[in-house]
């Protein structure tokens, strides 16, 4: 106990929880300005949650969108840290891809959103932005069922080539039969 | 196959499949190499044969029993796969771990970072054929998974951190074998130094081997120490801190050269940041203070409490039975593990159950930079490149 305490000036420890406050000032974000400046139809939704700004786009907006956050230079993202989807079945656009982007020179984060139909889902890939797209989207194939045009190698990556149905989706059972 | 022009005239190119059964893998991992001679012309990772879908099976359990199976991705680094999750789970709440219980996160933290990066030098090194730092850095590793098992009852799978804290108290006097690691380390590291940094066998196997520029090192999203060897600053300790990291004094080595002795000097002088870290995390952690956060209903109660407060009683039970319903929305939390950046990107749908646990995996993503880093270069570097990118399949399958 002794010289645990050595070094520790003043008890820090507040008793109970901190809860972590959520930004709700939404006009005032210079990324989604511009991305409005640019094209307003690129944004379909802005959402806040947890401090995590989410922009939805339609889906068809995606690829040059990403050239643009990319490209431009006040904004830069020239990270993509990752690409994941989630299943929403059975609601209606059924996948959402969720792309996470990083502007190292700005130290700011971005979520991008997608939603893709259960019918056919298929989306221009981003490769062509950042090449490290490449694995996470055939991921994304692999698990999910999602196609993404224009991808140079769109192959299974974890599963087994000859493998039928997509794991991570919903329908898709944890256990038992298939 | 392909035909290519050597000295001698047009020749064959040959396919050599290297793994997935091969000790420089460092497991599971397939390389389907194409050769002019020796020379390696296509390199194609192949990737999946320790797929468990870890992530599925986050999506039958619930928040606090998912923690189990971080453990299992990187498994040379499960604090930090821990701390990754739990913090995401956290952020999900909005509840924040007591500052005891961050201050000992981070410790542990920067030690498995340095236990990593041991097993990391140790195979990197065996791979090309230095034996004895391998020995060497064993036998250090041993005192580190000494302390994870003095704390939590176990040497890798530790799952310690829980939701919103710590799974128990530390015992007493845990810290001594922390301080006595700490004392003796940087001699240590100065040993493998010695028998690395200069040496003349080390440099020719590894300066100007696997080089990648900082424009494609971030255009195939490579982080971490791997990154870092190509003059990129990226540190999500210092980008986006977490857990109480913008407290801590230390500095980020970055090298600009981008080969493998590039990345070997940048982690190694890692290490000894760690342990400036630890050493200011010892006077930070309060002598007492909760471990856990006070959140009923998520966080399990103590165990004196149970057995004189009846609400305390019925929140284990429901904690244990149920679990705890997050509301609905998506986070993504990103830390800073051994091996760069780990992403959890979790779904809720307000059940107790994650809708969809993600882990973004930094093995997974600088894997994907092997081909840039090998191809061009002799068959023999191919060993210098996989360890150079410190990967774990365990991680990158998932």
């Amino acid at each position: 106990m002794e010289e645990r305490s050595a070094g520790l000036e003043s008890p820090s420890h507040a008793p109970g929880p901190r809860f972590v406050t959520e930004t709700t000032d939404l006009e005032r974000n210079p990324v989604i300005g511009k991305v409005r400046a640019w094209d307003s139809r690129a944004v379909a939704e802005v959402i806040i949650f947890r401090g995590e700004l989410t922009l939805v786009t339609p889906h068809t907006h995606l690829r040059p969108l990403a050239q643009f956050l990319a490209g431009e230079s006040d904004l830069a993202f020239n990270l993509l840290s990752d690409i994941t989807c989630v299943d929403r079945f059975p609601v209606e656009p059924r996948f959402e891809l969720n792309y996470h982007l990083v502007a190292l020179a700005r130290r700011d984060v971005l979520r991008l959103r997608a939603k893709l139909p259960g019918q056919d889902p298929v989306i221009e890939t981003v490769t062509s932005v950042w090449p490290t797209a490449n694995w996470h989207e055939r991921e994304i194939f692999d698990l999910f069922g999602v196609r993404f045009e224009g991808h140079p190698d769109l192959q299974r990556i974890f599963m087994p080539e000859d493998w039928e149905g997509f794991p991570l989706r919903k329908d898709y059972p944890t256990e038992g039969p298939r | 196959m392909t035909t290519v022009q050597t000295a001698t005239g047009p020749a064959q190119t040959m396919v050599l499949n290297m793994g997935p059964q091969h000790p420089s893998t460092h497991g599971v991992l397939r390389v389907v190499l194409e050769l002019d001679g020796e020379t390696v012309v296509k390199a194609r990772p192949e990737i999946g044969y320790l797929h468990t879908g870890i992530e599925k099976t986050g999506e039958a359990l619930t928040y606090s029993q998912a923690i189990t199976i971080t453990d299992r991705m990187d498994y040379l680094a499960p604090m930090s796969n821990n701390l990754g999750y739990c913090l995401a789970v956290e952020k999900l709440l909005g509840i924040e771990a007591p500052p005891r219980a961050r201050y000992i996160r981070v410790l542990l933290t920067e030690l498995t970072r340095i236990q990593s990066h041991l097993v990391w030098l140790g195979t990197h090194a065996i791979d090309l054929g230095a034996m004895s730092v391998f020995l060497y850095c064993f036998r250090e590793r041993e005192d580190l998974l000494n302390i994870f098992e003095l704390v939590s009852g176990q040497r890798m799978m530790t799952s310690y951190f829980r939701i919103g804290g710590l799974a128990l108290e530390p015992p007493a006097g845990w810290l001594e074998p922390v301080k006595r690691f700490l004392s003796k380390f940087p001699s240590r590291i100065d040993e493998y130094e010695d028998l690395l940094t200069k040496n003349r066998i080390w440099l020719s196997r590894t300066k100007g081997v696997g080089v990648i520029n900082a424009a494609d090192a971030i255009a195939y999203g490579m982080t971490g120490p791997s990154v870092r060897g190509s003059g990129v600053d990226y540190d999500v300790r210092k980008y986006f801190p977490y857990s109480g990291y913008e407290e801590f004094d230390f500095n980020v080595p970055v090298r600009t050269e981008g080969d493998c002795y590039a990345r070997y000097l940048v982690r190694v002088a890692e290490m000894r940041e760690s342990l400036k870290i630890v050493r200011q995390a010892l006077g930070k952690i309060p002598a007492d203070g909760p471990i856990r956060a006070d959140a009923p209903g998520i966080v399990a109660p103590q165990r004196e409490k149970m057995k004189t407060e009846m609400e305390a009683l019925i929140y284990h039970f429901k904690i244990y039975t149920e679990g705890f319903a997050p509301p609905p929305g998506e986070v993504y939390q990103r830390i800073e593990s051994p091996r760069g950046e780990l992403g959890f990107f979790i779904a809720s749908d307000g059940s107790a159950k994650p809708y969809r646990m993600k882990a973004r995996t930094p093995s997974f993503v600088n894997l994907q930079a092997l081909p840039k880093l090998a191809e061009g270069r002799l068959l023999a570097d191919v060993v210098a490149c996989i360890g150079t990118l410190d990967i774990v399949l365990g991680e990158i399958d998932r």
